[in-house]
């Protein structure tokens, strides 16, 4: 026990010992987007990730944005375990043909209002997978989508800053590829 | 001197032929069996302890023949490829299922997507092709148009079923809680414990090996680098050496030490998070925030000195696109210090946490004889008593240099989750010493060789161990040279069995752990 509070102690807040213009990138986005969650969201966004057919490397970043040094829930935003709770979708793809069904059930059993998000070059157009007989490609050729956030896969900071324009109104969808 | 290529001349005699010059590299025996004598040979190979390290099917109508089945053994250091021959009018071929476990699924595929039935196997059920896909859709047919999408169709999978008092059943997924890939289990369980479980997988299948063939040779990696995001490195690197033995393309030994040190990179960054998710399933979240920690240390240097976070799209044919400088050099030998520091405190913590302790040990047990049965590979074969690393057995430089570099492969035989956890702590210690040893001996030179695109009617095969165990390539150029088949085998495709045997007997809130502890890949398998 002794080590675990050592550790913990010697560790000290991680969260944001980033090179001068990222950590101020990050801080500016992440205090916008608290700003923005607390006036529309009550203070709290939840999200729900659905993988439609991606390599999982999208997912690796998804998951780094919760780690300590990005932080996320610090900003409101929340991963949330059932579609039914989320006010987001963020969605990977390209969206399989197997997958396709799957997606949709999340789509509906997600209360309305709703945001979803594409995430991925693969998410916005179908990427190398492209168009197929197991690829629909592209998240909107299933459900409709709100935002793309493009990249192979997006980077975290990325990854916030299209959540932020999002939940700000401003649809990013420009940025498609 | 082969053992495998004795033991099936021992049995089979003058019915196998041995085929020069179209095998790459040649150190891979590659023959042909009659149809009738394709199960013999697994005999035979099954009486040299070799293991089955994948089975294909190739639509060779473009040369005028009918459909190829190869058999791909391992044994040690040695691969022999089988090969026979399935005419078009009579797509059938005797199941190896019986003989070797992992063909199971093997051949379900090869049905599902060749449309090449195999004879007397125990189960018929299609396998990634679901119940809505047209009967006759068979994509891996050349005849088949993989450019339009397929009309729906009913039908419904048969389950497993298990009956009795108190017996119920628990499906979860497509979609998981967590943030991770698509797939679908079926538990039945008494009470708490687990009578069976049953994957069903196929969920993110999209059309990877077909998309291969339509793509050309140069443009092949980068798919080969997202057929599972986590193992890019590993995977482009698996079909770019496969490529390369086909062409007799030679990178420069620099590329080659640059490959080495992306791979163990890789490796570092993904143990350091499934240790980290290990213990968080395990309700000790400490570590996972520790280790996410060191991970995203990783992954920034990455992007720093080559210009992305997971060094994908940088193995490319003929070496590498990203070179590294004394700078770069300096910080990455920093930053393996600090890293090795800060981990062997983690791993202490780990190590003297009873609580941890008693959810990891004796869990989801695979033991050896099952792990030997399903010819596991990678950190699942290690942790169950199987000493496979291709690091070892097939490598390229600079681990070719065995006296130099000392590898060391941590096998355990206990098979439980902490087996899984232990046997990638030590491979994180002996990829930082490996990282540091590259650093030190890395020669000079360029970063690639240009290469040539493959002669017509030849094929190049790969193995190269990636963190989750041997990923094999096996390319097939067509009568023009343009690329026929493109068989990609993630260690998922055969791991993915041993979590089915590990679990049973287990209660249903350890079935997390235990998932994490193999962490398989579904894209990987699914392609």
């Amino acid at each position: 026990m002794i080590r675990i509070l050592r550790q913990i102690f010697r560790t000290g807040i991680v969260t944001e010992p980033l090179p001068p213009d990222e950590a101020t990138e990050v801080m500016e986005i992440g205090t916008r987007l608290e700003e923005t969650v607390r006036k529309r969201f009550r203070g709290s966004l939840a999200i729900r990730q659905v993988d439609a057919g991606s390599c999982n490397g999208c997912e690796l970043e998804i998951h780094a944005i919760n780690n300590p040094i990005y932080n996320c829930e610090r900003f409101g935003v929340h991963f949330t375990a059932s579609p039914r709770f989320a006010d987001m979708l963020l969605v990977t793809g390209p969206v399989s043909r197997n997958m396709e069904v799957a997606l949709k059930r999340t789509y509906v059993a997600t209360p309305s209002p709703k945001l979803v998000i594409a995430v991925g070059d693969c998410g916005c157009n179908g990427g190398i997978f492209g168009e197929t007989y197991a690829s629909l490609g592209g998240i909107d050729k299933v459900i409709s989508v709100d935002a793309f956030i493009p990249g192979c896969p997006p980077t975290p900071v990325a990854l916030l800053n299209g959540i932020l324009r999002t939940v700000e109104g401003k649809r990013p969808e420009t940025d498609r590829k | 001197m082969s053992i495998l290529k004795d033991a099936i001349t021992a049995s089979l005699g003058r019915e196998v032929r041995f085929i020069e010059d179209y095998q790459c590299p040649a150190s891979v025996v590659y023959c042909f069996v009659p149809r009738e004598r394709f199960v013999d040979a697994a005999k035979a190979m099954k009486k040299a302890y070799a293991l089955l390290a994948a089975e294909w099917a190739t639509d060779e109508t473009p040369f005028g023949r009918g459909y190829g089945i190869f058999a791909c053994y391992r044994w040690g250091s040695e691969y022999l490829i089988v090969n026979t021959e399935a005419p078009i009018d009579n797509p059938v071929f005797p199941s190896l299922t019986k003989k070797f476990l992992p063909a199971y699924r093997f051949e379900r595929q090869i049905q599902s997507l060749m449309g090449v039935t195999p004879l007397n196997h125990p189960d018929t059920r299609p396998w990634i092709k679901f119940e809505d896909w047209p009967k006759e859709a068979w994509p891996m047919r050349k005849s088949f148009d993989g450019s339009k999408l397929m009309p729906r169709e009913d039908g419904d999978y048969l389950w497993i079923k298990a009956e009795g008092e108190g017996v119920y059943e628990i499906p979860v997924g497509p979609v998981h809680a967590g943030i991770i890939e698509p797939g679908h289990f079926r538990f039945q369980a008494v009470g708490e414990e687990i009578l069976n479980l049953e994957e069903r997988l196929g969920y993110v299948h999209k059309g990877i090996e077909k998309r291969f063939e339509k793509l050309s040779w140069e443009e092949g990696f980068r798919l080969a680098g997202r057929v599972s995001g986590d193992t890019t490195v590993a995977h482009s690197l698996a079909y770019c050496i496969a490529l390369e033995s086909m062409t007799g393309c030679q990178p420069p030994d620099r590329a080659h030490w640059l490959r080495a040190l992306f791979l163990e990179r890789e490796r570092i960054a993904n143990h350091l998070g499934d240790i980290g998710a290990i213990c968080n399933d395990a309700a000790f979240a400490f570590m996972l925030y520790q280790m996410m920690r060191l991970k995203e240390m990783l992954l920034r240097i990455n992007h720093r000195l080559f210009g992305h976070r997971f060094i994908m799209d940088k193995v490319i044919p003929g070496g590498v696109a990203v070179d590294i400088d004394p700078q770069g050099k300096k910080e990455i030998a920093a930053e393996m210090n600090r890293l090795s520091k800060d981990f062997e405190q983690l791993v202490t913590i780990y190590e003297e946490n009873p609580s941890l302790e008693d959810r990891v040990r004796d869990t989801g047990v695979l033991s050896p004889e099952k792990a030997r049965e399903i010819c596991a590979v990678g950190i699942v074969a290690r942790s169950s008593g199987l000493n496979l690393d291709c690091r070892i057995f097939n490598p390229f430089p600079p681990y070719d240099q065995y006296d130099r570099l000392e590898l060391d492969v941590p096998v355990m035989i206990s098979g439980d989750v902490h087996a899984r956890t232990m046997v990638r702590i030590q491979e994180i210690r002996e990829s930082i010493r490996i990282i540091q040893w590259i650093l030190e001996n890395l020669p000079d030179g360029t970063a690639a060789s240009p290469i040539n695109p493959p002669e017509a009617d030849k094929a190049g095969f790969a193995a190269v161990e990636g963190w989750r165990g041997e990923i094999i390539y096996w390319l097939q150029s067509g009568p023009k040279g343009e690329v026929n088949r493109c068989m990609v085998r993630d260690p998922s495709s055969i791991n993915w069995l041993g979590l089915e045997q590990a679990i049973p007997g287990n209660i249903v809130p350890d079935f997390p752990l235990c998932n994490k502890s193999f962490n398989q890949s579904y894209s990987g398998h699914d392609l």
